[in-house]
Order: C-alpha cells, then structure tokens, then sequence
C-alpha cells in the first residue's frame, strides 16, 4: 500500500476494494494505510472502539499487547528496525497514561513512534469524565507533535501530519488524540498520503563554508577521532561513516544508539564510549583534539561531566537538530543537516587526510591495554559476560539484540561484536527498565528473517514479562535471556560503591523461576547453573521454534565495569572498585 | 566447551587512572573550551526574544512548558494576535547567559506551531503596562505622581484610586517605587510587548503565514 496516491471518496467506491471511508475512524485507519502502516500494537477500551471497529476492515495487523508500555515499546523497536514509525493504540485515561513511559523513551531516543489515543467526546472533555485524562496536556513534553484531532474531516489529516512528522527531520514520537465523537462523525474523507505540516522544513545539507572549514580542521588534526551517535543510524549514513574513516585512517567510537553503525571488529573501531564505554575509547575521546560528532546529542552518560569531555579538541558537530548543536558542548564547526548528506558534503570537502599514523599506533596500544575483559575464577558462578559472548558466537551478525535497563544492558553492549546498524535495540536516555522483551517482540514482527535475541535482567523482565502471552499466542521466535542476580543489580552496584554496601530495596531474593513462568504462559523455559551446561542450552534455545526464556543464574557480585561515575572525567575511567 | 579450555580470563588490567595521558585543556559548565588559568562563566543578560506563532491550540502551554522543563530564567511572557488572522506574537523577556539565550531561540523554533523566532536587538521599541490600585485617602498627591509618570486614573471611589501607567520596564519600577507612599492594595502588569526598530522586521514571515 506504500506510496499510494491519494483517492477521492469516489475512487475509494469504485476500484480499491477498501472499505468506504464513512467516519473519522475510516479515515484514521486509512491514513495508516496510505503511509504504508503494516502492523499496530495496542490494547481496546471503551473511547478507542470507533478506531479498532473501522481496523475490522484492514488488511493492517493489529497485536494486541498484555499493557500498553508493551504496546509503546513495542512500536519503538518497530520503528528502530524498520526506520519507519511504529504505531501503538490505547484507550484514553489509563490506555493513555501507561503509554507515557514508552512515549518518553521514544522521545529520548528519537525513535520514530506514532501514538493513537482514544479520547472522551468533546463534548464532556474538562468535565472529568470516566476515563478522561489530559493526554495531549501530558504528552506535549514528552513528544515531537502531540494533537488533539477535533473533527472527523481532518482527523485523518492529523495522523498522516502526525505519521509524516515522526519520520522527517530528526525521528522522534507523536501523538494524535481521538475523541470518539470525532471518530465516530461522518466523513468521507480520504486524508491521502502523509504531509508534514507548512511549519516545518528540516535542514537537508550544511553550509559548505561551515563544511570546508570543519574539513580543513579535521584535516590538520593529530589525534582526530569519529564519535558516531544514533543520528548516523537514523540517517542511514552508516556507509558513509564507514567508508570516511576508513578512507582518512580516523578511528572511530560510538554512542549507545549509535552502536553498529561502524563495525567493532575493524582495526579503526574503538568501540563504546562514556560511562561504562571502553577503557580505550574513553582514552581516545579525552585526549582528542578533533572530534567529528555526528547525530548525537551529548548525553551526561556520554560525556560525563562537561568539564573534562575533550577538554582539547576542536568539535565539528554535525546534526539534523541545531538545537541539540552547543546545547551541552560548545561545537566549534556546527553543520546543521541531514547525517548522510553532510557526510557526503565533508567527505567531498576533505583534501588529503590528517596524519594518523603515529595516532593510531597509539589507539593500539590502548586498546592492547586496556581490552575488555572479566576476571573469572574456576570455582565462580557464571559470568554474565560470558553467556553474551557466547550468544554472539552462537548466531548471524544480523541478530537484532534488545535489552532492557541495568547491569545486563551493560554487559550486553560491553561484549557483542556489533556491526551492523539497527540491531542494537534498547531503552538509551531514558533508561526505562521493561523495555527488553516488548521490543523484541516489536522487533521480530519487523525483521521476521532475522534472529531475535532479548537479553534481561530479571528486575527489568519482571516489570513487563507477562508480554510473553503475546510472543507465545504470535508464535515468535524470540529467546529472552534473563541475566538472574536476584537484584537490581545497577543499583546494588552503585550502593556497594557509594552507599557503603547497604542494600536498600535492592536484592530480589525472590524472583520466580523464570523457566517455570516461561512455560505457565507456554513458552519454552531453559536454565542454566555453571559454564558447562551454556553452550548446549544456548543451541537448545536457538533451535526452538518459538519463544524461549533462559534462567542464567549468574555470579550476584559481578560489576560493570570499566565505569566512570556521574559527572566524572571520561580519562579516569575506573576499572575496579578500588579505582573509584 | 566451557570457556576455561577457550580462553584464561584474568580481568580488566591497564594503567590506573593516575598513570594515564591527560588533557591540558578545561570546559565551563556550558561545555565552553576556555582557558583553564582564568575560569570563567558566562554571566547572564537581560533580553527579549520575539516569537510569531499560528494561533493554535497549546502553544502557549508549550511555550511556557518549554521554560518551566529547561530552567530557562523568564521575566515576561505576553501574547496577543497579530494583524495577521491565525497568528500570534509571543514576546518573551529573559535573562540567561549567551548559550541559553541561544538555546531558547532554537528550542522555541522546535516547536511545530512556532513560524519564526529572534532575539531583538538591545534597543527595540518596548512597552508594558501596569494597573495599580492604591488607598484614595490623598487623591491629589495620586494624580499628581500619575501625572508625572504619564499615567492615567482609571477609577477614584472612596477608599481607592486606581491607575495605569504605560512604558519600559524601569520606568513602570519607578513609578511602582513612586505609588508605594500611598500604600498599594494591587498591582498588575503585563510584560512586555516589543517590535524591532524602524524598517527592521520582527519577524521574517512568508506571504503563505500572514
């Protein structure tokens, strides 16, 4: 249905075999038509109905979710696979509101998502009716465009303006409110395909002064290093990333969204930066004294605090969003553009390349020093570490892996190989625990051929685990890996290092058995106790054709690590307790 | 194959944070380069920033909701439609130093509904307006004083009069400094309302947004 052109009520009649546009509802659903909508995840109630009866008629897939954070996710990871928005649908009032956390989430990751929320009729909006909430109100913060759709000849404008704005410019989320007496009224209104609104005209190229002086900057630097952000991914500019810094010998780092956007097993790669980034990475990226940031927005778990982040370097900044330009660190070459464009443009622009030679030997060392690794004595329980290794060597480079929000997120980043885009699917600024099993279900139903690996936390799994009920009634073939320490181990962590070990609501000595609960909902449970048995359950678990939970009890006292604490210096990143 | 016949495993090693190369340079809490001998932030300043927007639903709540999210430090707010039907002019007094103002400007030009946005320039033609209403025991001392500041009465009962004076920010301060002799039981003032100087547009508007 992509790319259709716009059909008058009559053609609608004559030829197309849709359904007759007969109310807002009609049009709503055939605006996601015409935008090339495949799949929705939602959840019925009472001010949606006009919406899900008009879906009665669509060849679109709706996947009905346990909760509506389930729903939001999953349309996030949808989005993040596909590059095109992810829809989710709920109710007004509490459909509404659980929606929130995803929406936020979507925000601070920029992930294209379209939000539908049934609405009280007009007439009694501001009365407090049953189930009424201020949702535009609430979400107005938290969105790219939040609209409140007032009448059914517009209503389907609204979610193509609405479908149109979540995908163009830098991605993010956005909402349409539906009032069921707008969805309910007649129309026969046809909305076309998706527009964007007058008001708004994202950048396409950067000045080429600006991109000729970045260049020439780059050009003379000595110690130059590529920070690439999700915006490279977002952008599909990861081929001009890849082949800019392999022309001109520029070793590059990545953020967490924009991890797989340069392969990590190349010479130039030095991988994760920030936080819990790389002990090299973080070695490069301060001693810098050129860096070209693309599509990131210098999050405080990136730069740590900003008084030390490449205290030395030039910073060329290129983005789609000048305000993100200088919001937290001062761009000394702002090119405000589309990644893939500009991109071109500097590459274009460059005449010769920096000398890097004596700089990457440098990089090598680092990266001999400080290579990631984890202590593991023979009589340790499992190390978490290790089951990602070897859930890595266990499948194709296109596995898309999600995670939800802690220690396991962590250890996942830390020790995947990454290499290729958009298969790196988790919950980044916001940090919002749950997010792991709903995206891969969101993910799977996007990239049906592509292995889909969830790997949790048994604090994060337990906050959205009844999505389960979906993978199993949609026979998706997800294996969720719960990374089990009986706690919220981030949290336990920074309790043993800044608040002298006391454990405040912290342990979770009683997780269920997440192999029992996987089979209560009909899903495959596996467990794993010690290193011998990993390997084979992980196969056991791959081959099963279906969604499958693996129970890995793993050593409760594992760390992340290196780590750099809130707001430190990125240069002294810890590698122990001890360093901190 | 467990991993101890794969590979020994022995933990994070590498030259502790004391031994390691180190920058020589320093930012500010702004993410400023600056020099590390004479550290110095940027001080704030008062400006206004003018903002011409389609009259639509919330936008004013995310305008405001914009200030309240990002700290931005606001003195006024005023809007009022413009010639223009379905357009608006917010006009926004603030005092940040230069990267917030600079940030203001672009996080208001994020928003869906906001056509143009600018920071006009230290002089534009300002005015606000303040209503005060103050004990009547002495009239004619009111008038006086409202006449000094080319005020006008605008009702005189028996135990009150209340006035309007009209006109920039210090000299309003002056005259509510002036009243406060006569006890002032209300105040209200509207922020103010500016407009770029002589040929100078307030806003760069398309023919499509007028």
């Amino acid at each position: 249905m992509s790319g259709e052109q716009a059909q008058t009520p009559q053609d609608a009649e004559t030829g197309s075999g849709r359904k007759e546009i007969e109310n807002g509802a009609d049009s709503v659903v055939r605006a996601l038509e015409n935008a090339g909508v495949e799949h929705l995840f939602g959840i019925q109630g009472g001010a949606i109905m006009p919406v899900y009866d008009a879906l009665y008629d669509s060849e679109m897939r709706h996947i009905t979710m346990a909760h509506e954070q389930g729903a939001v996710h999953a349309a996030d990871a949808y989005g993040l696979v596909t590059g095109d928005p992810g829809v989710c649908m709920a109710t007004s009032g509490p459909g509404a509101t659980n929606l929130v956390t995803g929406i936020a989430d979507a925000n601070m990751d920029s992930d294209p998502v379209i939000a539908l929320t049934g609405q009280v009729p007009t007439d009694v909006v501001g009365n407090d009716a049953f189930q009424e909430t201020d949702t535009v109100g609430i979400t107005s913060p938290i969105t790219k465009a939040s609209t409140f759709a007032d009448d059914p000849d517009s209503v389907g404008t609204d979610v193509g303006q609405a479908f149109a704005l979540a995908k163009n410019g830098r991605q993010g989320p956005t909402l349409v409110d539906l009032p069921k007496d707008v969805t309910k009224g007649e129309t026969e209104t046809d909305p076309g395909d998706p527009t964007l609104p007058e008001t708004y005209d994202p950048p396409e190229t950067a000045d080429s002064e600006a991109v000729s002086e970045a260049a020439a900057a780059l050009r003379g630097a000595e110690r130059p290093v590529i920070l690439a952000g999700g915006g490279v991914i977002k952008a599909e500019a990861s081929d001009e990333l890849r082949s800019f810094a392999k022309e001109h010998e520029i070793p590059v780092v990545t953020t967490m969204p924009g991890t797989g956007a340069f392969p990590e097993d190349h010479e130039l790669s030095l991988e994760i930066v920030g936080m819990h980034g790389t002990g090299y990475g973080n070695m490069a990226i301060t001693v810098t004294d050129c860096l070209l940031a693309v599509g990131t927005r210098f999050d405080d778990r990136l730069t740590g605090g900003v008084e030390t982040f490449a205290p030395d370097a030039e910073i060329i900044h290129i983005d789609i969003d000048p305000a993100e330009v200088s919001k937290n660190i001062e761009a000394d070459h702002a090119l405000i553009g589309d990644a893939k464009a500009v991109l071109d443009q500097f590459a274009d622009a460059m005449v010769g390349s920096p000398s890097t030679e004596s700089w990457l030997e440098q990089c090598a060392a680092w990266k001999d020093e400080y290579s990631m690794d984890y202590a593991a004595p023979e009589d340790d329980p499992v190390k978490p570490q290790y089951v990602v290794e070897r859930f890595d060597a266990a499948t194709d480079d296109d596995t898309i892996v999600t995670a939800g929000v802690g220690q396991h997120q962590m250890w996942a980043w830390q020790y995947w190989t990454w290499t290729q885009p958009r298969t790196w699917v988790t919950s980044h600024g916001l940090g919002a625990m749950g997010y792991g099993l709903p995206s891969a279900i969101g993910a799977k139903l996007a990239a049906p051929d592509q292995d889909v690996v969830c790997f949790d936390g048994d604090g994060s799994f337990l906050m959205t685990c009844q999505e389960l009920s979906v993978a199993v009634r949609e026979d998706l073939d997800i294996t969720v890996v719960v990374l089990n320490n009986e706690a919220i181990g981030m949290v336990c962590q920074w309790q043993d290092v800044f608040y002298r070990e006391r454990h405040m609501a912290s342990d979770y000595p009683w997780v269920p058995e997440f192999d029992t609960l996987a089979e209560a909902f009909g899903a495959r449970g596996f467990r794993i106790d010690t290193d011998d048995e990993v390997d084979d359950v992980i196969e056991d678990a791959l081959d099963y054709d279906g969604p499958s939970v693996v129970d890995v009890h793993i050593d409760p006292d594992e760390k992340v690590f290196p780590m750099v604490p809130g707001g430190g210096d990125n240069g002294l990143f810890a590698l122990t307790e001890d360093q901190l | 194959m467990s991993r101890r016949q794969e590979i020994q495993r022995e933990g994070l090693e590498g030259p502790p944070p004391e031994e390691r190369k180190r920058p020589i340079g320093r930012r500010n809490s702004q993410g400023i380069r600056i020099d590390p001998e004479v550290e110095a932030e940027p001080e704030p300043r008062r400006t206004t920033i003018s903002a011409y927007v389609e009259n639509e639903p919330g936008v004013l709540a995310r305008v405001s909701g914009l200030f309240h999210r990002r700290q931005f430090n606001i003195e006024s707010l005023t809007v009022g439609p413009t010639q223009n039907e379905g357009y608006s002019r917010i006009t926004l007094v603030v005092e940040e130093p230069d990267p917030g103002i600079d940030q203001i400007q672009k996080q208001l030009e994020k928003l869906i509904p906001v056509i143009h946005v600018r920071e006009l320039d230290q002089n534009p033609v300002a005015r606000e307006l303040v209503i005060l209403k103050v004990d009547g025991d002495e009239p004619d001392k009111v008038q006086a004083i409202t006449e000094m500041y080319d005020g006008e009465a605008l009702d005189a009962g028996p135990r009150t009069v209340t006035v309007q004076i009209t006109g920039s920010e210090e000299k309003i301060d002056d005259a509510i400094d002036a009243f406060t002799q006569f006890n002032i039981r209300e105040i209200a003032r509207t922020g103010q309302a500016a407009l770029a100087r002589g040929e100078e547009e307030t806003a760069r508007v398309e023919e499509r947004h007028t």
